[in-house]
């Protein structure tokens, strides 16, 4: 059974959003590292490029293929978790405690369009 | 339409591997992982449940001139118990399929086909067969096929069978074990020592099952690709299809343009007038991947081809690829990749990504 934090927001396509005061940290979900198998790379954007909700921001990688990273909300990037471009199997350590991006939240009424942990884990099986 | 499923499913699912559609056939990708797979290959022995694979039988007076004017390789001086690899083309020089041959004697052979081609290349072989003395069975569904690979191989097949120490690369035997008959090639799909195993439905998951008391890695299609890509090994659908000559792909080795053959007289004007592209190696100099289908241009963003397979090379950080690139552009050449609208540095290498370990002697 895949973990799902109570603590979180979550998109359709896996990717996971903390949002504190106006700034969102997004990562992938745990249920998408699985499905994911071993991941061996992870493309992430430049600190102050700036992205739409729903557009894609990267992707992660796994031996097999390339999947998108779609912003959860919009925002410019402020900070890269750069430990996952030298370690991305730390993504299937613990896909929740290593976050790729955080970004400065641009228009907070879009979190209504996120889903709750409960709404996720049901497009889940 | 449902997928059809080979004799080993109900083993891949007991051992929780993640499954995909492959060839019509629902099949292992993964169970361990494929990184873990990759690496049991290369260092000790995995074993690939092949039974997706298609079987044609071919027997009768012609059936040697049926080879030789059908596929492009010559079996002239090919010898009984030996096994060859060819291909069949279409009169354009594309490839219709890859296939290995295993010679019984001139007037028995079993071709080995593709999974996704298997009907295709029936239908092809018995559109040409009329002027052959010759008959052809689609005889797929009677086989199961393992491969068992890695430098570890031998020690373990020689526990069941101890005469399979015996063949050298690219030969073939018919084997009794456990009152179950197999048909056993030294060859392989991954650059490792390793055997190709034949045997009926029941034989095959006997074996395996045997097999699994071995301490022998079951490996599902995601290693078979990474491992088959890293040999230089090619893949119908990726580096060869109809749009593309064997010589385009590098398989000059398995076209023999001295005697008369489907697609000759194209490939014969290529080699004479030079190829305008062909699959070469490429190796990105930043850190990403290069997958099939991204577009490779050159300094001054002309584009100069494409990516026919990529892969960041299991357990290491290398990101290599096979490309179709215009014969102009010429090894060590700088490159660029377009990934995700980002222009990702590479250049143009030979496609010697590993060294192969066959055992040509024993």
């Amino acid at each position: 059974m895949e973990k799902i934090l109570k603590d979180l927001l979550y998109t359709p396509t896996h990717e996971w959003v903390k949002i504190e005061n106006n700034t969102a940290k997004i990562g992938i979900t745990d249920y998408a590292q699985h499905s994911l198998g071993s991941v061996v790379f992870v493309d992430l954007p430049n600190v102050g490029s700036a992205f739409g909700q729903f557009d894609p921001f990267g992707a992660v990688e796994s031996v097999k293929a390339a999947s998108d990273l779609l912003m959860p909300v919009s925002g410019k990037v402020i900070a890269v978790n750069d430990a996952l471009v030298s370690q991305p199997e730390l993504l299937n350590e613990d896909a929740f405690a290593n976050w790729l991006i955080e970004v400065e939240v641009k228009d907070p009424s879009e979190v209504a369009k996120l889903l709750s942990p409960d709404a996720y884990q049901k497009t889940l099986h | 339409m449902d997928m059809k499923i080979t004799c080993l499913h109900d083993r891949h699912l007991k051992l929780g591997a993640k499954m995909t559609e492959f060839g019509g056939f629902d099949m292992p990708v993964s169970y361990r992982g494929i990184l873990q797979e990759h690496q049991a290959v290369r260092e000790a022995c995995g074993v690939f449940d092949c039974s997706h694979m298609g079987e044609i039988d071919l027997k009768g007076k012609d059936a040697l001139k049926f080879l030789n004017e059908i596929t492009t390789n010559d079996f002239t001086d090919l010898k009984d118990k030996q096994l060859q690899y060819t291909l069949l083309c279409e009169e354009s020089g594309g490839v219709v399929d890859d296939l290995m041959v295993y010679q019984f004697n001139k007037e028995h052979y079993l071709l080995v086909v593709n999974a996704s081609n298997t009907i295709k290349d029936f239908k092809w072989l018995t559109s040409h067969q009329s002027p052959y003395d010759i008959e052809l069975s689609n005889d797929s569904e009677f086989f199961g096929q393992l491969a068992l690979q890695g430098p570890k191989a031998v020690e373990i097949l020689k526990v069941l069978i101890p005469e399979v120490a015996s063949l050298t690369f690219m030969h073939f035997d018919t084997f009794v074990w456990n009152h179950h008959e197999f048909i056993i090639s030294r060859s392989g799909y991954t650059g490792e020592d390793g055997f190709e195993i034949y045997g009926s439905p029941k034989a095959t998951v006997v074996l395996w099952d045997q097999l699994m008391t071995l301490n022998v890695e079951p490996c599902g299609l995601g290693a078979r690709d990474t491992l088959r890509f890293e040999a230089g090994l090619p893949l119908y659908g990726h580096e060869i299809n109809g749009f593309i000559t064997p010589l385009e792909a590098g398989l000059s080795f398995g076209v023999k343009l001295h005697k008369p053959f489907i697609g000759r007289d194209v490939l014969l004007k290529q080699k004479e007038q030079g190829l305008e592209r062909r699959i070469i190696g490429l190796e990105l100099l930043e850190r990403n991947i290069a997958r099939d289908g991204y577009i490779v241009y050159d300094a001054n963003q002309k584009m100069i081809g494409y990516i026919t397979t990529g892969y960041m090379i299991p357990n290491t950080n290398k990101a290599l690829a096979n490309a179709m690139i215009d014969s102009s552009v010429k090894i060590g050449t700088e490159v660029f990749v377009e990934i995700r609208n980002k222009m990702v540095k590479a250049v143009i290498r030979n496609r010697k990504f590993y060294e192969k370990k066959y055992k040509k002697e024993v």
